[in-house]
């Protein structure tokens, strides 16, 4: 037995590898005792993480790549050896803004594109008749909502930074703050869509994964200096989480992951709204109309566990693209190197990087997108009219 | 102050008492210009009215996340504003994130002005956590001294014992228990309660 492993973690269904790894005795199994300590901000997670008040953390992906590179905090090096979530994002817009787009739509409601354009004229219009800018709400600025946020506007050719507002949001206070009128769209992780749903103050527009089919959402986070120290551990921990991830994949254990996941001390929301999440199967109108996708949250299919190098490249590439960090080839490797398929299939005891799924991004549109080839990805972007 | 204006000191507290000993120790301390923000709705167009040089937030505070934005380069921060430590600070991060607290600097104020600000930030953090563990202590030893009262009052009835008989009784069997007098004196009235 060795001590006890302080994780910190945010109250979100995609906490469930760690949640159910450690209430359903899959750490036990390696040996390890583990402490799972919930936190209330995303800046929580990271400083404690990077002091070492926590051993891990339940960490939004893009957040290890921006302290591993100094960007907008400081440099500490983070390593993710497994990731939690592929998507499990949506966004969702305020009835009167989703009946703005519906209005000016000249396509498939549910093509990104066609939206984004539909959003780009409604943009116009509040401007030509003098309204103020649409506010969007996202969780954080390193973090997948608000890079698929910018991403889908900026293919319709708004300015996420000039033509709309952006501002940060803890998730719990998005849906109060559309129902005030204060917001007039956000990009969140579940269970917030439906809840925002639920109290009919919001329409799910898209799916995170009609915009990205595959998003590095969470990992889990721990300290390079951890990481070496302590090798089989984290070993240990990898696996424990990997098969509690893929428990929680398995059909008939849903209803009492969901159970689990929301108990109090845990997510603290109602079990149906996070089993019907678990399935991929969202209520997307406050008239009942549901829409399924078995890409909505990836826990542990399609290989979505085995961390990921051309997702860091790609979240990295948003932070060059929305001036985050100025863009230069060190960085991008560094960027690569946070996420450590190495690990994942060190711990899991096989030999070589065994990449079963597609390990393309999917994106709906823009160049397809590759590390070796970033200028050109950032130059055909930019030729783009209005794009930047 | 040093012939320097006092900078503006934003308070970013939802608990109102930790806010006010905050403020206390900073205008003590010379700070005349601090202002507390409770009210955690569009906290940054909150900010932007006041235009502070230090932001002074609680670590147990989700809006924690919104002041990360204004780290950012957009149309919707106006005046940048960076972590109080830089790469060489570990310590000072280390004891206020203990502390829980957390503070902001605002561009253009030197980094050596926050230093005092958040040392003293941290003080008081650990005061008010202090003075609350004691007010916990000193509120659940009044319960324990109703619950024993009551105790007392049963086995002077019961038994026919001297208040101060009864006390020693009490004592005593929580000494050869190894229990507190509060948790043997909690099981007489429970008892009494059954075989009312």
């Amino acid at each position: 037995m060795t001590a006890p492993l302080r994780i910190g973690f945010i109250p979100l269904i995609d906490a469930a590898g760690l949640i159910v790894a450690v209430e359903k005795g899959f750490v036990r199994v390696e040996g390890l005792d583990v402490q799972l300590v919930r936190e209330v901000s995303w800046s929580n997670v990271r400083d404690k993480l990077n002091i070492g008040l926590f051993d891990a953390a339940h960490s939004l992906a893009p957040v290890p790549i921006a302290s591993s590179l100094g960007i907008g905090h400081i440099k500490v090096p983070i390593v993710a050896p497994l990731t939690l979530s592929l998507n499990g994002n949506a966004v969702t817009v305020s009835p009167p803004l989703y009946a703005a787009i519906v209005h000016e739509l000249d396509g498939d409601r549910l093509d990104p594109m066609a939206t984004a354009r539909a959003l780009a004229r409604v943009v116009a219009a509040r401007r030509r008749s003098g309204s103020a800018p649409l506010t969007f709400g996202m969780t954080f600025p390193f973090s997948a909502h608000n890079y698929l946020l910018r991403f889908w506007m900026a293919a319709g050719h708004v300015d996420p930074d000039e033509d709309v507002r952006l501002v940060v949001l803890p998730p719990p206070f998005m849906v109060d703050s559309m129902a005030s009128g204060q917001i007039d769209g956000f990009c969140v992780g579940a269970p917030w869509n439906s809840i925002a749903v639920d109290r009919g103050v919001g329409r799910v527009l898209h799916f995170g994964s009609d915009i990205v089919q595959r998003a590095a959402e969470k990992v889990l986070a721990v300290r390079q200096i951890w990481a070496d120290k302590n090798p089989h551990v984290l070993a240990a921990l990898v696996r424990a989480v990997f098969r509690a991830a893929e428990f929680a994949e398995v059909p008939e254990n849903r209803t009492e992951v969901a159970q689990i996941l929301a108990r109090d001390e845990y997510i603290g929301v109602d079990a149906g709204v996070i089993l019907r999440t678990l399935e991929g199967r969202l209520k997307v109108a406050s008239d009942g109309t549901s829409r399924e996708d078995s890409r909505f949250m990836m826990l542990a299919r399609e290989d979505a566990s085995a961390p990921d190098p051309l997702q860091a490249a790609w979240l990295y590439a948003q932070m060059v693209r929305w001036k985050q960090t100025p863009m230069n080839r060190e960085g991008l490797k560094r960027a690569q190197a946070v996420f450590r398929p190495d690990l994942f299939e060190a711990a899991l005891g096989r030999a070589n990087a065994q990449q079963t799924g597609s390990s393309a991004m999917g994106a709906f549109a823009g160049p397809v997108f590759a590390p070796e080839t970033i200028e050109a990805y950032f130059a055909a972007l930019s030729a783009e009219p209005g794009s930047r | 102050m040093g012939g320097e204006s006092s900078p503006k000191i934003a308070i970013v507290d939802e608990s109102p008492i930790r806010a006010a000993l905050l403020e206390e120790g900073l205008r003590e301390a010379g700070y005349t210009d601090v202002v507390r923000i409770g009210e955690m709705q569009s906290l940054l167009n909150r900010i932007y009215a006041l235009d502070p040089d230090v932001i002074v937030i609680d670590l147990e505070n989700p809006s924690r996340d919104v002041l990360e934005q204004m780290f950012q380069v957009s149309r919707a921060v106006r005046r940048p504003i960076a972590m109080f430590v830089d790469q060489s600070d570990a310590a000072s991060i280390q004891a206020s994130v203990d502390a829980g607290v957390s503070a902001y600097i605002v561009d253009g104020l030197k980094k050596e002005r926050l230093k005092p600000i958040l040392d003293l930030c941290i003080s008081r953090f650990n005061a008010f956590a202090k003075l609350q563990n004691e007010l916990d202590r000193a509120r659940s030893a009044l319960e324990d001294r109703k619950v024993i009262d009551r105790a007392k009052g049963i086995l002077m009835k019961l038994k026919g014992l001297t208040e101060d008989e009864a006390y020693v009784l009490l004592r005593s069997t929580a000494m050869r228990e190894k229990k507190k007098i509060g948790d043997i004196a909690q099981s007489i009235l429970t008892a009494s309660e059954l075989l009312k």
